[in-house]
């Protein structure tokens, strides 16, 4: 089967490596929507951000711990782009290396970011607390689990590229998770600095 | 509250539905069962990828749900038919509207509008398929079960009774308790995401799929109306998303985004759903806008008048769209400057709509007009559409919205846009393209009797209801003169009312008797072009074959097919020998149907508020993901010899073509 | 006139049967008559019912409010109109006179599909009349936001919708009723609306449009009766079970009359306690109530406690609130 593909991939105006760019098309194309997604969530904790309910403020964040989040992210983020140029080279290791990398990062982000609502919800800072709490455990999570989900995305690809190597398909999948990581991370810069930094300042 | 019963009870009507479900299934299954149906029915249908297959369970779909929502019309115009009526008792009227709109809304035009979306597109830009055949079955199936997991609130847990928009606070826990609220959240959020879904596809479909020697500029009016519509869904189907999570968090984690308490913001709400709920109503407009300027130019014999000025004004509101939100609720006190620029905003974008109506008229001017059933749907639809869209422009003026709102008024005019407008241009949609998917016409005997009693039907429901808006009869209201001591006189009115809502009942029998008849008596279509057409899909036997073109057909401008015929007809045309090439094409695959079901599951787990169910739906929905993304040997190729076949068994390919005089 | 000829032509070779019909078979024509002549009956008849021109109270206002409000809707149905049966004369003559049958001397030019002087003219049209509508829709919008008549001093009435009932207190006269008011005719009464349930729309057609009331909200609705009378008003927005009950009375008296309703009540009727108002704004019906005095700032402990500390209200409610109680002030010095 694989072999009748490719012979006849060389004959054809809509050969398979154009199907790979369509669907990298309408990954951007989602990824545009899920910006409207954040972009909503941003809004209403826009709305919302004052209506403590007496309880919780912006103001009593916890700094060093979402600054060492930032970094994280932001380096993996680097990782990421590393692990495409090593693609590009055509260098498996170096890829699966560095994807592992951008994995293990992401993961300890989310760790560090499960562990400041845990804090903040034995302070009794609950999403249930006042609009401002939901609008913020909604922004902020609705962001850690788009990384959650990555994180697994990127284990998916990484059992696919040991077995398949780099190949056109593997190429556009590692593509777009690694776009969507980018996107990930360009968020959290929103996220970081309406929220957090405008929230202690 | 409602927990202590899982299944709905006290009301003899439900009873019956029941009883009439469960022998509906019955039957279905003993049917399946007998004839050994069930694997033709998961080859073919559960897990097709194709485009046209898809298409037709739209349509099967939209036109169920029109069932249901209709009946449930056809309930509240009896009850509201004579003053201080006992037939349905407040809560059960409230359920009843609420489900009314929900479903003629998301599960009735939205799907309806995929249908002609998958039929058509394809087709008439010249490509074998859509941009992702495979999301487009997640989207289907993401729409079907959403419906259904709405539609078994009847039986089960109950069914919402916040309205169709269910505004907070009346929609948190605090007023509307149990599951019935639930089931409108998941089924509009599992629907919708398949609705986003496909916009994606369809904007990429319209993109990238084009056959090569089509530029935009040359793409037919119904391809621009998907393309306008697509991207007015990528921009606002995020929002009705968040919005909707938002609410589950609220109901579901006990938190404040909506809530009265707390520091919630109900008004959020209002401003978050119309910012989605106003653009989703061009969304259904626009594609219908499209079926329109096929079908004039088509039964004109004419070319569509005002071509660019056609691409700029569905453009045109597609952006405006965004920008008239608020003018569903002027009377919120948003302030005197807001209300002026929503107003306006609203009003503007009745110029580019009017400007199609005038382009429409004069594609028939000069023309040679044949009035077809899918004509007559569009002559039947300028002027109630004109109607509608003056005295949308009427409710635009704010001030004198204050009297119109939430009255009959509004009722009046938003079903004369949706129906005069939407579903006329649907229907005539289906009656166009339906011998392109089948392959034979729709009886025109009955389908005029359907007619005249739609229309009849709806001049007799809605225009008295205009005048009840003026009377002052708000909507919503399950009686009235029963309290207080009011007779403010609507009861005639209201009587005449009931009496248009069956007319259009009986209406949709026939164009139910009409599509069971024509599946045996049908004028079978033997040409591919039994219309006269003029763009691609008419170029193509009846129905199409599962490639759609064997060659990807060579477009010269606009109306290619009717062009090509003219050359034909001339002679010009070299009837050179064809040389075939092998068409790749996706594999069918289940993968689709069952992540749907992991949907479902995750849904009505969270309806019930069973944590563990709803999570194990959500890791069901991760794990068909994962085990698509490890699926490599998605494609196959046709080859030549099969294709050769099926074009030899073509007959009088193209021969027709009749001009005027 | 060629085109007039070729109406009629039409008309008689076709027995009168609608022009959009192909080969209309005997029984459809027959069935067709029949549906015409009845759609005639039922316009009759609701033009009969509509002949009682006081049922339609939108359009008999009894306030320079609603009166206001009646005039654009006037000026609207003139400006569309003005578009809409020139087009729907254009459709009618087009479609007689396109149709597709033999011996049709009509012109026909299938490839005219372009015009820039009527593409400009029908873009320009409807910009024109969007003009025109939208400046008298502004210039309304803003008359409606200030009190309709300057010289007469106003008053105020709170409105609280509940579920489901609607409560009216009066902060001049500290007094309280549930489903009906007062008002004295004549003078501008500024009601200061909210809700101590889900939301809804406190609606007086004949006195003038509605507004939301909110929870968390106060917001200002400038209404005035210019007569004595009684009106319907009604809750607009859904609220649940008990939605349809949602009527109220406004009865416009003249000042003497509302200065002695307020006096009567002061002195017969029980007062609205803190355990009475928890009772009141339970679910369910009431009757007309009265009261003679209510807990002090308890309309803004309602709108407070559903969310109002995070609003401003003040723009809502103009300035008036403090003038029209210095005005109750020296109302009450005189008595």
């Amino acid at each position: 089967m694989q072999q009748s593909i490719s012979a006849h991939v060389s004959d054809h105006t809509q050969g398979h490596e154009d199907q790979e760019g369509i669907k990298l098309l309408g990954f951007w194309i989602f990824l545009v929507t899920d910006c409207l997604l954040f972009a909503t969530f941003f809004a209403a904790y826009a709305v919302l951000h004052t209506h403590t309910n007496g309880g919780f403020t912006a103001s009593e964040f916890n700094v060093p711990n979402f600054i060492i989040e930032t970094f994280i992210l932001l380096i993996s983020s680097f990782t990421s782009g590393i692990a495409v140029l090593n693609m590009h080279k055509g260098n498996k290791k170096g890829l699966t290396q560095w994807l592992i990398v951008t994995a293990v990062l992401g993961a300890v982000f989310v760790g560090l970011e499960v562990k400041e609502f845990m804090d903040m919800a034995a302070e009794g800072a609950t999403l249930s607390q006042s609009a401002f709490l939901t609008s913020f455990f909604s922004l902020v999570g609705a962001h850690g689990l788009h990384v959650s989900f990555g994180i697994f995305w990127m284990i998916g690809i990484l059992v696919q590229l040991s077995r398949r190597g780099i190949t056109p398909v593997t190429k556009r999948k590692i593509s777009m998770v690694s776009l969507y990581w980018h996107f990930l991370d360009a968020v959290w810069i929103f996220i970081f600095s309406v929220v957090y930094l405008m929230g202690v300042m | 509250m409602q927990n202590s019963h899982f299944f709905v009870t006290g009301d003899p009507m439900i009873y019956g539905a029941d009883v009439s479900i469960a022998l509906v299934s019955v039957a279905i299954i003993f049917y399946l069962t007998y004839f050994k149906k069930w694997g033709w029915l998961w080859r073919e249908w559960i897990t097709t990828v194709d485009h046209k297959k898809i298409g037709i369970m739209y349509l099967i779909s939209a036109l169920l749900m029109l069932f249901r929502g209709g009946v449930d019309a056809i309930l509240m115009r009896i009850q509201l038919a004579v003053p201080n009526s006992h037939f349905l008792a407040s809560e059960h009227y409230n359920e009843i509207f609420t489900t009314h709109g929900t479903i003629m809304i998301l599960f009735m035009a939205m799907p309806f509008m995929f249908a002609l979306f998958n039929i058509v597109v394809p087709l008439q830009i010249g490509a074998r398929d859509v941009a992702y055949p495979f999301l487009n079955s997640v989207s289907f199936w993401l729409f079907f079960l959403g419906a259904m997991l709405f539609n078994i609130s009847f039986v089960v847990g109950g069914s919402p009774n916040a309205g169709w928009l269910s505004y907070p606070p009346l929609s948190e826990n605090d007023f509307s308790p149990g599951p019935g609220q639930n089931f409108w959240i998941w089924g509009i959020q599992i629907s919708g995401i398949g609705s986003l879904m496909t916009g994606i596809n369809f904007v990429v479909t319209i993109l990238k799929m084009r056959t090569p020697t089509m530029r935009l500029r040359d793409m037919p009016l119904f391809s621009w109306s998907v393309l306008s519509s697509s991207i007015a869904i990528l921009g606002v189907f995020p929002i009705l998303t968040v919005t909707l999570v938002m609410l589950t968090i609220d109901r579901l984690l006990g938190g404040h985004f909506f809530t009265m308490t707390a520091g919630g913001n109900p008004m959020m709400w209002v401003n978050l759903i119309w910012m989605w709920g106003h653009p989703e109503v061009y969304i259904v407009v626009l594609p219908a806008f499209g079926v329109y300027s096929e079908v004039v130019a088509t039964f004109s014999r004419k070319r569509i008048f005002g071509y660019s000025s056609m691409v700029f004004s569905m453009i045109a509101i597609s952006v405006v769209s965004y920008y008239t939100w608020v003018h569903h609720f002027f009377t919120m006190g948003a302030g005197a400057n807001v209300n002026i620029v929503f107003a306006i905003c609203t009003m503007i974008i009745a110029i580019p709509t009017g400007v199609k109506v005038f382009n429409w008229l004069f594609t028939m001017y000069r023309g040679r007009i044949r009035i077809t059933q899918p004509m007559l749907w569009v002559m039947a639809f300028v002027p109630c559409f004109l109607v509608g869209g003056a005295t949308g422009v009427m409710l635009a003026a704010a001030p004198a919205d204050y009297q119109y709102h939430n009255s009959y008024f509004l009722i009046a005019h938003f079903h004369q846009v949706l129906i005069g407008g939407v579903v006329f241009g649907y229907i005539a949609g289906m009656y166009y393209w339906f011998p392109k998917i089948f392959g034979f016409k729709l009886n025109e005997r009955l389908g005029k009797w359907g007619f005249w009693l739609w229309q009849i039907g709806f001049y007799v429901c809605f225009m008295p209801q205009y005048a009840l808006g003026f009377m002052g009869m708000t909507r919503r209201i399950y009686t009235y003169n029963d309290s207080m001591g009011w007779d403010m006189g609507w009861a005639p009115l209201n009587y005449i009312s009931t009496i248009g809502a069956f007319l259009m009942g009986i209406g949709f029998i026939f164009q139910v008797w009409q599509i069971l008849y024509s599946i045996k008596h049908g004028e079978r279509d033997v040409t591919g072009d039994i219309w006269d057409g003029r763009t691609l899909e008419w170029s193509i036997p009846s129905p199409a074959p599962a490639y759609n073109f064997a060659i990807l057909p060579v477009v010269k401008g606009r109306d290619a097919w009717w062009y090509q015929k003219e050359e034909m007809q001339k002679g010009n045309v070299h009837k050179e020998a064809v040389k075939y090439e092998p068409i790749h094409m996706p594999n069918n695959t289940g993968i689709p149907f069952i992540m749907s079901v992991f949907w479902f599951i995750a849904g009505f787990g969270f309806t019930f508020e069973w944590m563990w169910m709803g999570i194990a739906g959500l890791i069901g929905v991760a794990l068909t993901l994962f085990a698509r993304s490890f699926q490599y040997n998605t494609d196959h190729y046709i080859p030549v010899e099969e294709i050769e076949k099926t074009e030899k068994a073509r007959k009088n390919y193209g021969s027709v073509h009749r001009t005027a005089n | 006139m060629v085109y007039l000829n070729s109406t009629f032509y039409y008309h008689d070779s076709r027995n009168s049967i609608p022009l959009y019909f192909v080969k209309g078979d005997l029984t459809l024509r027959k069935w067709i008559q029949t549906a015409k002549l009845s759609f005639l009956a039922l316009l009759g008849m609701a033009l009969l019912s509509g002949c009682d021109k006081s049922n339609f109270i939108v359009l008999n206002p009894k306030g320079p409010v609603g009166q206001q409000e009646l005039d654009l809707i006037i000026i609207s149905v003139i400006l569309c109109a003005i578009i809409i049966l020139p087009v729907l004369g254009i459709f009618v003559y087009i479609v007689i006179r396109y149709r597709d049958k033999p011996g049709n001397k009509a012109p026909y030019q299938p490839e005219w599909a372009d015009s820039k002087i009527l593409e400009v003219i029908w873009w320009g049209i409807p910009i024109i009349i969007v003009a025109i509508l939208g400046v008298y829709t502004a210039k309304t919008t803003i008359n409606l936001t200030k009190p309709p008549v300057k010289d007469v001093k106003p008053i105020v009435v709170q409105v609280t919708s509940l579920d489901w009932k609607w409560m009216f207190t009066y902060p001049d006269k500290k007094i309280a009723t549930v489903n009906y008011a007062e008002i004295p005719a004549g003078v501008p009464v500024q009601f200061i609306l909210t809700s101590d349930a889900p939301m809804n729309s406190f609606w007086v057609p004949q006195l003038g449009g509605q507004e939301y009331t909110m929870p968390g909200m106060a917001m200002g609705l400038w209404l005035q009766a210019d007569k004595i009378g009684e009106y319907f008003g009604s809750g607009a927005n859904f609220t649940g079970k008990g939605f349809a009950h949602m009527q109220f009375r406004v009865k416009s008296v003249t000042q003497d009359d509302f200065n002695q309703w307020a006096a009567g009540i002061k002195k017969n009727s029980p007062a609205l306690t803190d355990k009475g108002y928890k009772q009141l704004s339970k679910p369910g019906l009431e009757k007309e109530l009265s009261f003679s005095s209510y807990p002090k700032g308890l309309y803004e402990d309602i709108v407070n406690k559903n969310g109002g500390t995070y609003y401003d209200h003040m723009s809502h409610m103009g300035d008036m609130g403090s003038q029209s109680s210095m005005s109750s002030m020296k109302m009450e010095d005189k008595k």
